[in-house]
């Protein structure tokens, strides 16, 4: 008797699957949408929409505390000035980027490679 | 007339055409700058010149050489004009911003005199630059030497003429006007008017109409902020002035609309004289819905009386008098339709491509992943799809046809969509306005493939 069922469950199984991929098949975008939501459940109620819009829109745009940077400076003037040239093992908070030690956005004076 | 829907079909190509190899530009390492990746390719209105713009700022301009009677079976080759440092990084304080000086759009000048013009632009400012050739200098100056050096005035004795003798040709870049902070928003086309005195410049969400001798001011001609920010739900994507109506532009958005505008009818053109958007069936609805109908490319017809338009996995062809649904769709890659879940994770959804009409408007372009670009010839409905790679970069070698494996069996010669390389994306492509020759940019190379002549 139990194997019965479990044959039967079985079945049932394997056309539940049929079904799924058939589904995948006829939709794969609506699978896809699935496996994203599955992976992500908290995105954006507005598909497609604000989010990322204004994340375009904000391309660029640097920020700058300047209550993290005096706070920075007011430690600073306690301590050495941590030596020049970057210091990868720096906790951050302790080490606030000055004008001085950002590299400078120069224009690559370099010829582009298209060239010979 | 009935909407054609293309799928992956024979990939014969067109019975004419068959597509060679002809030059490579770039470095051959794996391991790419950012400066040197390719943003923009065009060529100018004759095809003898060819312009790129890259992520660090810099134009590079080819010419053709003139046709010898040495070479009858293939057209001149594309060298080395001009190179020049269009646009520098910035940082505008007021506002905390960084400007990049990747150049988003180059567009030429049609040629009025011996020198050549063209409007590069990044995210903030367009300049016009002038190229122009050098190939005489004076010389017999009374009171310099030849190095420039001044003479001792008491050796004068005898006074003469200079002349223009020939010199070794130079050519010189500078740049004539600078149109700058007009946009608040990041430029994302720049477009020539027919009347040749006029442009556009468009950013997310303005269009400007600029006059190309005057640098101080500028016309809003389009304006899509909302009052209310919380409200934005589009942005302009692309925009472009019909070719021969110099009253006529369109714009594209991000939610797959096309609206044409006519400036007679109003000074600001905040309402659309046309609307062109194919309606979606709502079962198709998803997620991925908006993004993937955000359009990214539109281009006119040379004859003016279509426009084609790109989003993420199609290229659709919109007669302008027929607003409710494109007369022609062209599939670029539907197999990728099973792999939106990770091509959203990995940002590759939201990648720009363009698209390119061919001289005579019978076959269209468009790139895609693996360094694979696609083309659709339009009256025998057939597609082909390429490959720009070093492995068939012998001269002259004829390209042979590429194909995707969706799924199932995979024959010998095709790849399966998991195969595919999504670093390797074709977004700009070329198609010189007479002949059968194209500009195709790979990451950081440009490789120029000719028609076989026989």
């Amino acid at each position: 008797m139990s194997t019965e069922n479990q044959e039967t469950e079985a079945q049932f199984e394997s056309e539940e699957e049929k079904q799924d991929s058939q589904e995948k098949n006829s939709n794969p975008v609506k699978a896809e949408e699935a496996k994203l939501k599955a992976k992500y459940p908290n995105l954006g109620q507005k598909p497609g929409g604000s989010d990322f819009l204004m994340k375009r829109l904000q391309k660029g745009q640097k920020y700058f505390d300047s209550g993290d940077y005096n706070m920075a400076k007011a430690k600073m003037k306690n301590k050495q000035l941590p030596a020049a040239g970057p210091d990868k093992n720096l906790v951050t908070g302790d080490h606030i980027p000055t004008p001085q030690d950002l590299p400078q956005r120069k224009s690559s004076l370099v010829t582009s490679k298209l060239v010979g | 007339m009935q909407s054609v829907v293309q799928t992956a079909g024979a990939g014969g190509g067109s019975n004419d055409v068959q597509w060679c190899f002809s030059q490579v530009k770039g470095a051959i390492d794996d391991d790419v700058a950012e400066a040197d990746i390719i943003s923009t390719v065009e060529f100018n209105h004759s095809g003898e010149l060819l312009a790129t713009g890259d992520k660090g700022g810099r134009v590079v301009i080819f010419q053709q050489e003139q046709e010898t009677k040495g070479q009858p079976h293939s057209r001149g080759e594309y060298n080395v004009y001009s190179t020049f440092q269009s646009h520098e990084p910035e940082f505008d304080y007021l506002k905390s911003l960084e400007i990049e000086e990747k150049i988003n759009k180059i567009r030429w000048l049609p040629q009025k005199n011996a020198a050549q013009f063209l409007l590069s632009t990044n995210d903030k400012t367009i300049k016009l630059w002038k190229i122009s050739e050098r190939d005489k200098r004076p010389e017999g100056y009374n009171l310099k030497e030849e190095d420039g050096r001044y003479r001792d005035p008491s050796t004068v004795t005898t006074l003469r003429v200079p002349v223009f003798r020939p010199m070794d040709l130079m050519v010189e870049a500078s740049p004539r006007r600078v149109f700058a902070n007009a946009h608040t928003y990041h430029i994302n086309s720049i477009s020539v008017n027919s009347d040749y005195e006029t442009y556009l410049s468009a950013d997310d969400l303005r269009i400007n109409l600029w006059h190309l001798e005057i640098t101080d001011r500028s016309f809003n001609i389009v304006d899509i902020k909302p009052a209310n920010m919380e409200e934005l739900t589009e942005v302009i994507t692309a925009a472009e002035f019909h070719p021969n109506q110099c009253n006529t532009l369109v714009y594209s958005s991000s939610k797959g609309t096309i609206r044409l505008c006519d400036m007679r009818a109003a000074a600001l053109c905040d309402k659309h004289s046309k609307l062109f958007e194919e309606p979606e069936d709502p079962s198709n609805r998803s997620f991925f819905s908006e993004i993937i109908s955000s359009i990214s490319d539109v281009k006119f017809s040379h004859n003016g009386r279509y426009m084609m338009t790109r989003d993420y996995l199609s290229v659709k062809i919109w007669d302008l008098n027929m607003e409710n649904r494109p007369v022609e769709t062209y599939q670029v890659h539907e197999y990728l339709r099973s792999k939106l879940c990770s091509l959203y994770e990995n940002d590759c959804i939201f990648d720009k491509f363009e698209c390119c009409w061919n001289g005579n408007d019978s076959v269209v372009m468009t790139g895609s992943y693996n360094n694979f670009f696609r083309m659709f010839e339009r009256g025998h409905r057939r597609d082909l799809t390429l490959e720009a790679s070093r492995e068939s970069s012998k001269p002259r070698a004829v390209l042979k046809p590429r194909k995707v494996c969706a799924g199932g069996k995979r024959k010998k010669d095709e790849i399966s969509v998991d195969s595919l390389d999504f670093n390797k994306k074709i977004l700009h492509t070329a198609w010189h306005p007479q002949d059968n020759i194209i500009a195709v940019a790979t990451t950081n190379n440009l490789y120029i493939f000719q028609d076989k002549m026989n």
